[in-house]
């Protein structure tokens, strides 16, 4: 079997199943450390797709920074109570989770019938997700929606601070 | 399959775990017998001459505890907590490049399991701020105010003075035009160490690794008069004996990358030009490995010698110096790198 | 060295992980996994961009990967103060139980 097979498969299982176990999870902090398991999983298959970068970063601002925020939150507020989350399974939830399994279904019979026909990837694909090709065109093509992005962030900054200060005069 | 490069590797991988444990727990010795020095007094001297064995003596006590639970913890992840730890700190081990590399019988060997990776500095920084999970987990876990309060107070402390760590580097980054360790150290050639062309670099970095670590002035984690033993207060035993473990090799680790990145890791200036050690040949990648660790456990030696001689900071100044203090230089300092390679590299 | 695997692989897998996303954001009550669930979708979208991007040779999906990163980033900041203040005011993260504005 081909290495590169053998390593999709096992991210792409581990995925799923982390992915599951998320969504799943009664305690936040269980679904948070899975959460944590699928980025690492997501990065290695950045990395069976030569995006070398995009697999650091992944890991780098995912699992090192937002979901410590969201676990440390979950520490703060003490949410660890397993009978306050039992969940009611209503007529809505169990038709969306039907219409959304529809639609992955759906996904997957297109493209079994209509094969896009691309089974191997660019000869491109092993610079292009270099650190040194990622860094020339974001600051090249892409500055202006970079400097954009900066000014979200900023503003986001701005906004968390004054949203989660206790009094506001 | 190339069966003899798999069996490299797995040698390879065997030795540098290995190596890596059992200088932690010498670690553990080291800091003893240095912090006794420092005040006068003996240290351990009971097993083995000069108490040589104590680490051993260490690691069968503590696999011999009985591991106490506390019943209100929430156990699955308190006995994860210790893996993660553990686990990321050997992670770490796998992009540092401990000599250049080394030719046996037609095989070029590299010392390091992947030292030539692109994008090793931003694994490692990843790693590093990975490592948080460990001691929030098992601060949380473990359903005890002072395990909590040490577990929260290292998550904050962690993530504050990763932005100054991570900005630290970018200076060396900017001199070397790489993320790859060893393109770093071959460019450090000759004694051309990023410590003398980024001394306040090297500074930040001591100093955020000092406070990733959790190492004393910076240690409120585990600030044993107001948090008994802070996040791993409720473990007992081999459990215990892990997180203790993760934090010398991260504290081992965190000097291996120092040397690397500013004390021109595995380079020994004129020594090979003078004896003619080829590239390549066993004699040289010794004396390379050989100067890598020398530096690396020289700063080891540092950062005990910082805790057996500061004071420890408060909540508020850690912080202070965090945000206030080192983020502005920090920032300052990629400035001036930038300036210095406009005005004298081109 | 290229790999033999087609990309309805990836497209296929990222379908069914932005299921099941949605499938957490509607049937989950605490407001902190719903938004877990949704950087799972997130996390999805990104998925189909870098395989698009390396089987087609073209950067842009990584570039785009990097956006939408950069916007998580903010969303997690702004949603997890919200959080946190609907806590303080609530002393609840169950959406079904911030029904004030409900008619």
């Amino acid at each position: 079997m081909d290495m590169h097979v053998l390593l999709f498969a096992l991210f792409a299982v581990g995925a799923v199943a982390s992915a599951v176990l998320t969504v799943t999870r009664r305690n936040p902090v269980a679904s948070a450390m899975s959460l944590v398991a699928h980025f690492f999983m997501l990065s290695g298959l950045y990395l069976t797709l030569e995006a070398q970068f995009v697999a650091a970063v992944q890991v780098l601002v995912y699992a090192g920074a937002i979901m410590v925020l969201v676990v440390f939150v979950v520490m703060l507020l003490n949410l660890g109570n397993e009978h306050r989350l039992q969940e009611r399974s209503s007529l809505r939830s169990v038709m969306g989770t039907l219409i959304a399994a529809l639609f992955a279904v759906q996904v997957i019979i297109t493209l079994l019938a209509h094969p896009t026909g691309m089974n191997a990837m660019s000869p491109q694909a092993l610079t292009i997700g270099t650190t040194e090709s990622i860094g020339q065109t974001l600051f090249t093509t892409y500055l202006f929606p970079f400097e954009a992005v900066s000014l979200l962030l900023l503003a986001a900054l701005i906004g968390s601070v004054i949203l989660a200060k206790r009094h506001v005069k | 399959m190339e069966w003899t490069k798999l069996l490299i590797w797995v040698a390879k991988g065997a030795i540098l775990v290995n190596a890596m444990l059992v200088s932690a727990a010498y670690m553990v010795l080291a800091e003893r017998k240095i912090a006794a020095w420092m005040q006068n007094r003996v240290g351990p001297n009971r097993v083995g001459p000069w108490g040589l064995f104590q680490s051993f003596a260490d690691v069968i006590k503590l696999n011999l505890k009985e591991d106490i639970v506390p019943a209100a913890a929430h156990y699955q992840f308190h006995a994860l907590a210790p893996i993660i730890a553990i686990g990321v700190a050997i992670t770490l081990y796998a992009v540092i490049p401990f000599g250049d590399y080394v030719i046996i019988g037609g095989h070029t060997i590299q010392l390091g399991m992947a030292p030539n990776m692109n994008i090793a500095l931003l694994v490692i920084l990843a790693m590093t701020s990975v490592a948080v999970y460990g001691i929030t987990l098992a601060g949380w876990s473990s359903n005890s105010k002072y395990s909590l309060l040490g577990g929260l107070r290292s998550a904050a402390q962690m993530i504050s003075y990763e932005l100054s760590m991570g900005l630290s580097v970018v200076g060396v980054l900017m001199l070397s035009s790489s993320l790859n360790l060893s393109t770093i150290i071959r460019s450090q050639a000759d004694l051309q160490w990023n410590l003398f062309y980024q001394p306040i670099g090297f500074l930040l970095f001591f100093i955020s690794s000092l406070a990733e670590l959790n190492r004393a002035p910076f240690d409120l984690p585990e600030a044993e008069p107001e948090l008994v033993g802070g996040y791993h207060t409720e473990y007992t035993g081999m459990k215990f004996g892990t997180l203790y473990l993760a934090e010398y090799a991260n504290i081992l680790s965190a000097s291996a990358l120092m040397t690397a990145l500013f004390l021109g890791g595995w380079d020994v200036p004129f020594l090979p030009k003078l004896l003619g050690l080829q590239p390549g040949s066993i004699e040289l990648a010794l004396l390379q490995v050989g100067s890598f660790l020398t530096k690396s456990f020289a700063l080891v030696f540092v950062v005990i010698w910082v805790r057996w001689s500061l004071p420890r900071f408060r909540y508020d100044q850690l912080m202070t110096l965090g945000w206030k203090i080192l983020l502005p230089i920090a920032m300052a300092n990629i400035a001036l790198t930038g300036i210095g390679i406009l005005l004298f590299k081109h | 060295m290229p790999t033999t695997i087609p990309l309805d692989w990836y497209l296929m897998l990222s379908a069914v992980l932005f299921v099941t996303g949605v499938i957490g954001v509607i049937t989950r009550r605490n407001a902190i996994i719903i938004f877990m669930s949704l950087e799972l979708m997130l996390n999805a979208v990104n998925l189909t961009m870098v395989s698009f991007s390396a089987y087609n040779g073209n950067i842009g999906g990584q570039m785009f990967v990097f956006f939408i990163m950069a916007v998580a980033a903010a969303e997690a900041a702004v949603g997890l103060a919200i959080v946190l203040a609907l806590f303080r005011n609530k002393q609840t993260v169950y959406v079904d139980e911030v029904n004030l504005m409900k008619w």
